[in-house]
């Protein structure tokens, strides 16, 4: 185990601070004191499909460590391993592989108090005490800092190739037996296909596609659009925007709109915060939802 | 006592379904563990509303409330705190609406995990968690304990099949968290709710995901001669890759139990039986069945069979999941636990947990998700022997020490409840559980709702709510 002591020295119990990984997802706050998580590789036994690291592990460090064993994590690459778990950010191909909440199997984090707190467990499966993993991926470290985790991996498909065409995007969904990803933008569907070759050449004849070389180029926002409402939100949409069908995400050219907030739903928030940060010094102005979104 | 509070539910609700007759609290006083509690009224609400007057009644009269379903937990979680109110879900048992194309619908809590299942298999769909007590056990209380099954394993157990849930807060407060969206705004509270055991509401909607069924499935039955090599061949499985729907393991005592009641054709000769259940596209699902026979043969498996049918695969399973129906031919009482360890330290834990039966002069069965490494050690037992339930209770705390000083966690899929409240220290540290409490705190300040589970009593480090804001400490 890794000691997080100078870590949690470091971010301390006073004053606001901010932490950084490799910048690429919003970096730090402005004005505040900077901290940067452990970084490396601690433990990774792949019969326990599990992996030990420090959040300030890169994510391609990570994902090369996994591939050397024929597995992969449900987590998007790029940046740091903290970095993709305060923002919750999934793979592409989250559809097959699952969303980045179910990666974190356990996390040491360090407190808005300073202290050094654990969350969840080293097993792959674990009902012991309350989920409080699921409440720190995406929350922007505003509920305390990851200092270590242990991400849940999984055996990596043997292959995975992409296929693009005309098709209606559910219409191929309704013949295809779990794809990886079907993404869509209004006139082309692509479909990531993983799993045997021999499986992956029939699912890909089923439907007609032709393979192409790589998923489409993604807009730079990532909005959350219910299901049943990606049709209109593609329709309605100005500039290049790709839908991931069975996610419910749409990859747009501008930021998402504010979203409406249940009053109570906000006023959960507000007490979260008041417990776990009550002078909210930890990424100031990160706290999901508070700041960013209009109550009804 | 409190006769108003009494009043005020039969006028929210309807008499009939407001009751305080002496069976009907007992009935519900207690759930599939050995503890028994003290509640007061006994309610059946049908629809949301009905389950907010519930709260606000109970809020308005300061009386604790726990919600529940089926009572099939083993760890005492809906078993009521003394003085509560008990809202009984059972009545609310309507699938709302079913969308095809994306895989969902919207539940009330009383459903039934397998029902949903049959009413699902008419759009080629099942919901992925199946718990042994799947024939009786609901949707809400799958939800409160994020419970698990066999085919967890490579679906992962039911917090990944909840989009979003509608409950009713302890304030009496309707809200509505998650949703058919990648990440509903704000903080994954859905994700948190799922598994805390009604501490933190009353869940009274939830939207499923739904899982397409496999075009193809194999089980296959493999035999050892040792509970090592079956072990053994649990982690070669994994390592090399092969992930299967489901992997389970069955010692020789409870193969013979349920060879004896179920007729399933287990081999009563082994030490060791795997159950290993491949699903998927039908070459992965031939190239994994080819793989398992390998790694099987290389562990000295002395018997390999492959399920000719779905009839026999049915069985096979029928076998695994009545074996605690079983055990009843060979003592009338039975204790189950349910650790997780790391795979790596099953053989190990295993053995420790067959040498501390014996310390106890106990029989020990086990029957598990070898697969997860979530071992379920059944002790077995007649508690009219003089002392035994002593023994029972000291053996059971032995073998969660064990686990937890392999690397292990207390509850694999049961929960804490009462069980486990106070083992909850052996692997939290007070500044741990101090964040549990306040996650509980912002939910609950009063600590209405199923209070007395899950976290041990003084889990609050310090009073923070009672400095002033601003105030560092």
């Amino acid at each position: 185990m890794v000691d997080l002591s100078s870590f949690a020295e470091a971010v301390g119990a006073t004053g606001p601070v901010s932490i950084l990984g490799l910048g690429t997802r919003g970096g730090q706050v402005p004005g505040c004191k900077v901290v940067a998580a452990p970084s490396g590789i601690l433990d990774y036994n792949p019969a326990e499909m599990t992996l030990r690291c420090g959040a300030g592990t890169p994510m391609d460090e990570v994902i090369d460590a996994l591939k050397a064993s024929g597995q992969m994590v449900a987590l998007a690459p790029g940046g740091t391993v903290g970095g993709a778990l305060a923002t919750a950010a999934s793979d592409i191909r989250r559809l097959g592989r699952g969303p980045a909440r179910e990666a974190l199997l356990q996390a040491r984090i360090v407190t808005a108090d300073g202290l050094i707190a654990k969350a969840g467990g080293p097993t792959v499966k674990n009902v012991s005490g309350f989920d409080l993993c699921r409440l720190l991926v995406g929350s922007h470290g505003a509920l305390g800092f990851f200092g270590d985790v242990i991400l849940r991996t999984r055996p990596a498909p043997v292959v995975s190739r992409w296929f693009g065409g005309s098709s209606d995007p559910d219409v191929v969904r309704g013949r295809l037996y779990r794809p990886a990803a079907v993404l869509w933008d209004g006139r082309t569907t692509w479909v990531c296909l993983e799993g045997h070759p021999a499986d992956v050449a029939d699912q890909a004849a089923l439907v007609g596609l032709p393979e192409v070389e790589a998923p489409p180029t993604l807009p730079p926002y990532t909005w959350s659009v219910v299901m049943p409402d990606l049709r209109r939100v593609i329709a309605d949409a100005t500039a290049p925007a790709v839908a991931e069908f069975g996610v419910g995400a749409v990859h747009a050219s501008v930021p998402q709109p504010a979203r409406p907030v249940d009053p109570a739903v906000f006023e959960l928030h507000r007490s979260l915060a008041a417990t776990f940060d009550p002078i909210g010094r930890l990424n100031p102005g990160r706290f999901p939802l508070l700041l960013d979104t209009v109550t009804t | 006592m409190s006769a108003t509070l009494v009043d005020d539910l039969r006028r929210a609700l309807t008499p009939d379904r407001v009751r305080t007759d002496a069976t009907e609290l007992t009935l519900y006083s207690r759930d599939a563990s050995n503890m028994t509690g003290r509640a007061v009224v006994v309610c059946f609400p049908l629809t949301t509303i009905e389950v907010q007057s519930c709260v606000l009644a109970a809020r308005h009269h300061g009386v604790p409330f726990v919600a529940r379903g089926s009572g099939t937990g083993l760890a005492g979680g809906a078993v009521p705190p003394d003085g509560a109110l008990i809202i009984v879900l059972t009545k609310m048992n309507r699938v709302l609406s079913v969308d095809v194309p994306n895989r969902m619908a919207w539940v009330e809590p009383g459903v039934l995990n397998l029902d949903l299942s049959k009413q699902m298999a008419a759009h080629g769909l099942h919901f992925a968690p199946d718990p042994s007590s799947q024939q009786s056990c609901s949707i809400g209380g799958n939800v409160a304990n994020n419970s698990g099954g066999p085919h967890c394993l490579a679906e992962g157990v039911t917090n990944g099949h909840i989009l979003g849930l509608e409950m009713v807060l302890p304030s009496g407060d309707i809200i509505t968290l998650g949703g058919p969206d990648a990440e509903p705004i704000g903080l994954d509270l859905r994700g948190v709710v799922v598994g805390s055991e009604g501490m933190l509401g009353v869940v009274t909607r939830v939207l499923v995901r739904l899982t397409p069924n496999p075009p193809a499935v194999k089980t296959m039955l493999l035999a050892f001669a040792s509970t090592r090599a079956g072990a053994e061949t649990v982690s070669a499985i994994i390592a090399a890759g092969v992930l299967p729907a489901a992997l389970e393991m069955m010692d020789a005592p409870i193969t013979r139990a349920v060879e004896a009641f179920a007729h399933a054709g287990f081999p009563t000769d082994a030490e060791a039986v795997l159950i290993v259940e491949v699903d998927g596209l039908p070459n992965a699902v031939a190239d994994a069945v080819e793989r398992v026979n390998e790694i099987g043969e290389v562990h000295g498996a002395t018997s390999i069979r492959i399920a000719a049918d779905a009839n026999e695969r049915a069985l096979i399973w029928k076998g695994r999941k009545s074996a605690f129906g079983a055990i009843a031919q060979i003592k009338p009482n039975y204790y189950l636990h349910d650790t997780v360890v790391p795979r790596a330290k099953l053989v190990q834990v295993l053995e420790e947990v067959y040498a501390i039966a014996d310390r106890h002069n106990l029989l020990v069965m086990n029957v598990f998700h070898a697969g997860d490494g979530n071992l379920h050690p059944l002790l077995v037992f007649d508690k009219r022997e003089p002392g035994v339930m002593e023994h029972v209770h000291q053996a059971g705390d032995e073998i969660v020490a064990a686990s937890v000083a392999a690397g292990g966690v207390l509850s694999g899929e049961h929960g804490i409840g009462i069980e486990k409240r106070e083992y909850m220290s052996m692997i939290f540290s007070p500044v741990d559980l101090d964040l549990q409490a306040r996650l509980r705190d912002a939910f609950d300040p009063d600590h209405m709702s199923n209070s007395d589970k899950v976290l041990p009593s003084g889990s609050r480090c310090a009073d923070i709510d009672s400095l002033a804001p601003g105030m560092w400490i």
